[in-house]
């Protein structure tokens, strides 16, 4: 099977637990140990291989500019981890099956663990060190689900975060460290790094690429000061504590340290931070053991300590203390397994793990006795047992280690660990099984049915074997293991039970016997215990955590606290140094423009305007005098086209104007008349300074423009020789707006009509919500005139109507050469309506509307379409334009463009989107409380007196 | 002369006239002629991806005017990709809206995102900076309508705020471009990257000016510090589909960086030397902070989501601010990844919205919903995604951007900031899903499940994310292509500009 298979079985396989639960919980397991049992198969085939010294692999490209690719590699190593991954996983499925309660979601659990598997099966495969941080983050992730698999516990769901949090913290300090290492090794292969150590070791970046990569390793390996994150993950049920923390998760660290060993170890940096915290990290754990009364926390601990260990003999650098830590993992892997396993037999039957309310089961539990007594006298070290075999051999290899020129430190305080090691140990056997029996069990304790007791057992087996006959059962698999982590020549080694007289059997025998009489003094100890400081790195994490969590809500919600003033000063602020700053690092030439004197007449339009404008500011709590003053402005500003000579300009401002002011002023009416002051002086002072500033800023732009010549012709001249011979027309604004850039008035009108019918849908949305209450009930601020609808305004309306729609066609027609054009044309036609519904009202005008203003809307934009589009008929781009004089008896030639068609969609779209958004206003107009009226005037003298309205 | 590069601007409006028209009382109606017309984009997108893939520049000339004197549309690798990816989103988002009968909360929805689709691709059509502004125009009023659709308080709230920023914006573009036209007298993109190349030294400190000013008008809408306030509510309040649709506008305004500050303002350029780069990355760097810290300190889902949004904004600002062709390639990679995750997260927040009913998404605990483990497992995933851990998207992004920052004097801060926001995010993410999917009470929320074509369209979203990474070797290697091109722009101008060669005559 290829390696990738191998990898993803456990992924694809995922899904059928989670479907087979359907069929039971029994086929849900089954599921799952096929695909474990086939990945299993897929790695036994290849394993005869290995064991002769082959490395199998396979390579395919995923993404080769980064280096990332698909490539797996199967040697000692991997093999190891993949036959505790896979193998442990297939019992610890058999195990679940029946550990797991008829509430809890089966299926889950065995997708998790699937996916958990499958990732640490990649890591452990992985030849690509960016393919390995994939799965690495895979396991933090999966390990998430399944620590938080009992969601409704608060620790768990704590646990979870914690694991999550740091090992993903440590997750992406190792991808920076990966990608240095790849960096200097020109290869994110492993085949290719491991060949690399002289260059990795000289290189600057060795040292900051070692810290981010131990990070990572600590981190995942709950090594100190990153350790509390694994005691926190015993809320998840047993089956996942004892993978996770036996043979998967938490020996990621370790793996990827025995994998880059033969490149990073060797070097005092390597050796002093991992071999210290090794040291540290074993006390630490091996104390907190002692003293913990939950049972899996007990094991928690030992975990640690453990790791501790193996993590300490990696840091020794040399070859001979490689193969134990090997042999060490492999043995910490069975007898661990076995002891979660069994705490989960003791939680399961007795119905607590609290070790103060146990005792006494050696006679109630026989077989759980036996079991747990031979994997705790195992991790104590005794005889004939595997740990036994391999801290022996790490106790030879402490004692002759030199720290800081100390000859004693590590061996008295190895020593010391193993004491304290063999102490927790006892303790599991002696306050668990030991001891009279107790009348209090939760739940009445026996043996548990096969299905619990034969992983443990099996796994006891193993221990006990490969204690007895070590070099026979272990033998090759540590040989390859090892020969694979520290790259090729092995030390010799003998994996045997009788080494003779030396300082290491000495140092065992101390931490057995040590052991014993610690546990002796257990309670006196646990008092002294208990008035000195507890564990205090859960709280300090939590901590950190609501600190951050604290600063992150603190500076989030208050930056972004919804003052509209405050983000238009970061906007103005931004823009102003932005672009002084971009000034002041640039050059200016001389101003070749002189200054143009100034006339009386645009000196007066100068200071209404800035008179007006000032105005506005100080008077805008008065929302009707603002408004004139608005309009005020606008009418100078159109005058300012007219006095430039731009009547096309001065045209549009003006009737845009009116049309703005009316709407304006009919929207006013549902307003209150003022609006209140906010911010104290100090703020207007402050925000006056900064909006004086800004304009300054504009007015000096717009300074430098007017009077410097610059380096190029704008391509305005084109558009002037153009106008007539390729647009057809005279007035070359209007050429520019429907021919030259016509595009960008299809855009602007569709900007219109959209304006429009969102108004019209801000409007409905209004009238349904509370709003649409409050207007109805709405009582008018001041008494309204008696007579709305006046007799002289519909008369002279009326009146105005025809002449306006004449002067609106006249306007649309002409638009081509002289001064026009749709976009007028529509808002004339618009002020033309407009004013009949000001003078009849709306329900009197609307009655006599043919075409919903929508549908003018669409027309519009529908017809500037069509006639964009019937250019392509003549094989020429959208809007392309063409014109043609016609003569018609007893008219004069005139001239037609198809720019003309353009002209009425815009014409249809601004005189569609007016109204619109005039219907708006009434229908919020009848909403609060104006009621139709037959009549076009209120006050008609050809009516009877009777049908008067007043 | 073939008109499709046009499609994508003249099909929307035409079919949204269709359904102001005649449509307006047919929900109906206008939901297959919707998804109809999403589809027949989606082929044309797809089409113009094809014709743009093998370095082909294809520029349109409206009204048949020559350039620089027209308006011209201008399809290279970078646009067919951004137009194809809008289209896309549209679809789904528009899938999604049917599907949990968002478009018959108010009026004129389909026909809304039918003109904001059509502005977004216009925006990442043309090759005139006018003609980007009535685009931003065209986008910016039916985001602002779609974005009150449904209407509320809160919502009107800030969609006020919302489109006062963005007027602010348009504003600041307007004088920008008038400084632009004032100096350099022209609008054709290309026209303008010679003129400016041209531009003698004496002139620099109005283009200076104009580029800086128009910069900012491009930060406004990629919500680039300290530019961004508009964005948290705006999206947090927006009915979520559409907040989903809005991810694509914020990468407007990062693409028209990279087009207009590697094309006309370019790293190469004299007279803006020292503007883009160095500023950039800073203003990226703390715009990524403080997103992924929002991320960390929202109350609801929404928010987290909209902080995401600004989150993975800095990321892609970071790479585009090195202005290095392999780093332009990681941000467009970044790019694709984080519109089709940030606009899966906002959906995931309304299917959570929607099942939990009253109290919607607000990070406290509630009771248990309808499709609560089919929910969780679309979060989950997004998550992964949005955070950017493997094995999705967001991860192959990120190391890229990492890659690609390596040899720039500040790597050290960008890594720094790059992963230490990512555990910020983790922890964020990880906290709300645990409070939302796990810390909820026995007793059932009464709301009706999702429907299946809501749960279809984030699944259609999550698919691509796997699709982008599984795929992510080709996909690279177009997206290297399509910043080579960035970075030798000589087919475009020669496109733009075709009868004198890249000179303005």
């Amino acid at each position: 099977m290829p390696l990738i298979l191998i990898a993803l079985l456990p992924f694809l396989g995922a899904v059928l637990p989670a479907l087979m639960i359907r069929a039971g919980r029994t086929a849900s397991a089954w599921s799952a140990g096929a695909v474990t049992l086939a990945a299993l198969t897929g790695i036994l085939a290849h394993a005869p291989a290995v064991l002769r010294g082959e490395i199998i692999f396979y390579q395919l490209d995923w993404v080769p500019i980064l280096g990332l690719n698909a490539n797996f590699m199967l040697d000692g190593l991997g093999l190891l981890f993949s036959l505790l991954i896979l193998g442990i996983g297939l019992l610890i499925i058999i195990y679940a099956r029946f550990y797991l309660d008829r509430d809890d979601p089966m299926g889950q659990f065995y997708c998790y663990l699937l996916l958990f598997q499958g990732a640490m099966l990649g890591i452990v495969l992985s030849d690509n060190i960016l393919l390995l941080i994939v799965f690495w983050e895979l396991t933090s992730l999966s390990s998430f689900l399944l620590i938080g698999y009992w969601k409704h516990l608060p620790e768990g769901r704590q646990g979870a975060r914690m694991a999550l949090t740091v090992t993903g913290m440590g997750g992406l300090a190792l991808i920076g460290g990966m990608l240095l290492l790849g960096d200097i090794a020109g290869s994110h292969d492993l085949s290719v790094i491991l060949q690399s150590r002289d260059v990795i070791q000289a290189s600057p970046l060795y040292v900051p690429a070692l810290i981010l990569i131990l990070i990572g390793v600590f981190t995942k390996s709950a090594q100190f000061p990153f350790h509390f994150w694994l005691p926190q993950a015993m809320a998840a049920p047993t089956p996942v504590s004892a993978y996770l923390h036996s043979a998967t998760m938490v020996k990621a660290g370790l793996f990827l340290m025995a994998r880059l060993w033969p490149v990073l170890s060797g070097t005092p940096e390597w050796f002093y931070i991992v071999a210290t915290t090794g040291l540290i990290t074993m006390l630490t754990g091996a104390i907190g053991a002692l003293f913990k009364n939950d049972l899996k926390a007990l094991l928690a601990y030992s975990t640690v300590s453990q790791l501790g260990l193996i993590t300490m003999l990696l840091g020794f650098g040399t070859k001979m203390a490689a193969v134990v830590a090997v042999f060490h993992i492999l043995n910490h892997a069975t007898f661990k397994a076995a002891l979660f396993l069994t705490a989960g037999i003791i939680d399961h039957e007795a119905g607590t793990r609290d070790i103060r309310r146990l005792g006494g089961l050696r006679h109630l539990m026989p077989l759980t006795f036996l079991i747990g007594t031979l994997a705790a006298f195992s991790m104590a070290g005794v005889p004939f047992l595997n740990g036994f075999l391999s801290k022996e051999m790490m106790l030879e290899e402490a004692a002759h280690t030199v720290w800081a020129g100390s000859h004693l430190f590590i061996p008295v305080l190895v020593t010391l660990g193993s004491l304290v090691s063999a102490a927790y140990s006892f303790r599991f056997i002696a306050h668990v099984f030991l001891g009279p029996r107790r009348s209090d069990y939760p739940h009445r304790p026996h043996d548990p049915g096969f299905g619990l007791w034969a992983a443990p057992a099996l796994l006891v087996a193993l221990v006990v074997l490969i204690g007895v006959l070590p070099a026979l059962i272990a033998g090759p698999l540590v040989a390859i293991t090892s020969s694979a982590v520290t790259g090729g020549d092995l030390p010799y080694f003998s994996l045997r039970i009788w080494h003779g007289v030396t300082p290491a059997l000495g140092m065992s025998l101390i931490a057995l016997v040590g052991g014993a009489v610690l546990l002796a003094a257990f309670v006196p100890l646990d008092r002294l215990r208990a008035s000195l400081p507890q564990d205090t790195a859960k709280a300090i994490f939590d901590g950190l955590i609501a600190v951050a969590v604290r600063l992150a809500r603190g500076l989030t919600a208050g930056l972004h606290n919804g003052v509209m003033s405050r983000y238009a000063l970061a906007f103005a602020l931004t823009v102003l140094t932005a672009a002084i700053f971009a000034w002041a690092t640039g050059a200016a030439g001389p101003a070749t423009r002189a200054l143009t004197p100034v006339p009386p007449l645009p000196l007066i339009g100068w200071v209404l305007l800035v008179a007006a404008t000032v105005t506005i500011v100080l008077t805008h709590h008065n929302r009707l005098l603002a408004l004139i003053l608005i309009g005020i402005a606008g009418l100078i500003v159109s005058v300012t086209f007219v006095y430039f000579s731009a009547p096309d300009l001065a045209l549009t401002q003006a009737t845009v104007e009116v049309v703005t002011i009316i709407l304006l002023l009919l929207a006013l009416n549902f307003l209150p008349r003022g609006s209140p002051r906010e911010g104290s002086t100090a703020r207007h002072v402050r925000d006056a300074l900064i909006a004086i500033a800004v304009g300054a800023g504009a007015a000096a732009l717009t300074f430098v423009v007017q009077t410097t010549d610059f380096a190029f012709d704008p391509i305005s001249a084109y558009h002037l020789a153009n106008s007539k011979t390729g647009g057809g027309g005279y007035n070359v604004v209007n050429v520019i707006l429907v021919d030259f850039r016509g595009f960008d008035t299809y855009g602007e009108i569709i900007v219109l009509g959209i304006a429009a019918l969102v108004i019209h849908a801000l409007a409905e949305s209004l009238l349904e919500s509370p709003v649409g209450a409050r207007l109805a009930r709405r009582a008018p601020d001041k008494g309204e005139s008696g007579d709305p609808h006046p007799l002289l305004m519909v008369v002279a309306t009326r009146v105005i109507m025809p002449i306006a729609l004449l002067v609106g066609v006249f306007i649309f027609l002409r638009g081509h050469n002289a001064p026009g054009g749709g976009f007028i044309a529509g808002l004339i036609v618009a002020i033309a309506l407009l004013m009949q519904y000001m003078a009849s009202g709306y329900d009197w005008a609307v009655s006599r509307q043919r075409f919903p203003y929508h549908g003018l809307i669409a027309i519009g934009i529908l017809t500037a379409t069509l006639t964009g589009v019937a250019s392509w008929i003549a094989g020429y781009p959208f809007l392309t334009s063409s014109y043609g004089y016609f003569t018609i008896a007893p008219l004069e030639t005139f001239e037609l463009a198809t720019a003309m068609g353009f002209d009425l969609g815009v014409f249809l779209c601004v005189l569609g989107a007016v109204m619109l958004a005039l219907d708006t206003i009434s229908r919020l107009a009848h909403r609060a409380g104006e009621r139709p009226s037959p009549y076009a005037m209120d006050v008609d003298p050809s009516r009877p007196q009777s049908a008067q309205r007043v | 002369m073939t008109h499709w590069i046009i499609l994508p601007l003249v099909m929307p409006p035409t079919v949204a006239a269709l359904m102001i028209l005649a449509m307006r009382h047919h929900l109906d109606l206008a939901r297959i002629f919707a998804v109809g017309s999403g589809l027949a984009l989606l082929a044309i997108a797809l089409g113009l991806l094809w014709q743009a893939s093998d370095g082909t520049v294809t520029a349109y000339h409206l009204g048949n005017w020559p350039a620089p004197y027209g308006i011209v549309l201008v399809l290279d690798r970078l646009s067919a990709l951004l137009v194809a990816l809008t289209v896309f989103l549209a679809l789904v988002v528009t899938l999604y809206a049917i599907g949990t009968d968002w478009d018959a909360c108010g009026k004129h929805f389909h026909a809304l995102v039918q003109f904001q689709v059509m502005g977004l691709c216009g925006a990442f059509l043309t090759g005139d900076v006018f003609n980007l502004f009535v685009f931003f125009e065209v986008l910016l009023i039916a985001s602002y309508g779609l974005m009150i659709h449904g209407g509320g308080e809160l919502r009107l709230q800030s969609g006020v705020q919302y489109v006062v920023y963005n007027l602010l914006g348009s504003t600041l573009f307007l004088f920008a471009l008038g400084a632009i036209y004032a100096v350099t007298g022209t609008l054709n993109m290309a026209d303008l990257a010679a003129r400016v190349a041209a531009m003698p030294a004496e002139d620099s400190g109005l283009v200076r000016v104009a580029a800086v000013l128009l910069f900012l008008v491009f930060a406004v809408k990629a919500a680039l510090l300290p530019l961004h306030f508009w964005l948290p509510a705006t999206y947090a309040q927006a009915p979520a589909p559409i907040a989903a649709l809005f991810a694509v506008m914020t990468k407007v305004g990062a693409y028209a960086i990279i087009r207009l500050y590697t094309l006309v303002f370019g790293p190469g350029v004299a007279v803006t030397s020292g503007l883009f780069g160095e500023p950039l990355l800073w203003a990226a760097l703390m715009t990524l902070a403080i997103g992924t810290m929002g991320i960390l300190g929202s109350r609801s889902l929404g928010r987290l989501a909209a902080f995401a949004a600004i989150g993975s904004m800095g990321t892609l600002l970071t790479a585009v601010s090195l202005f290095t062709e392999t780093a332009t390639t990681a941000a467009l990679y970044y790019m694709i990844h984080s519109t089709l995750a940030g606009a899966a997260l906002f959906l995931v927040t309304d299917l959570v919205r929607a099942a939990k009913g009253q109290g919607a998404d607000t990070l406290i605990p509630g009771p248990r919903f309808a499709r609560q483990g089919l929910i969780a497992v679309l979060f989950f995933a997004t998550a992964i995604a949005v955070a950017g851990l493997p094995p999705l998207s967001g991860f192959i992004g990120k190391l890229l951007v990492l890659d690609a920052s390596r040899t720039a004097p500040q790597a050290a801060i960008i890594w720094a900031v790059i992963l230490a926001g990512s555990l910020v995010a983790v922890l964020g993410l990880a906290r709300a899903g645990s409070v939302l999917f796990w810390n909820t009470t026995k007793d059932l929320s009464p709301e009706p499940p999702a429907t299946p074509l809501a749960l279809v369209s984030v699944g259609l979203l999550l698919a691509t994310l796997v699709a982008i990474t599984l795929g992510a070797g080709p996909v690279i290697s177009y997206l290297s292509a399509t910043s080579a091109q960035l970075y030798d722009p000589v087919a475009y101008s020669a496109a733009s500009i075709p009868l004198v060669d890249g000179m303005s005559p």
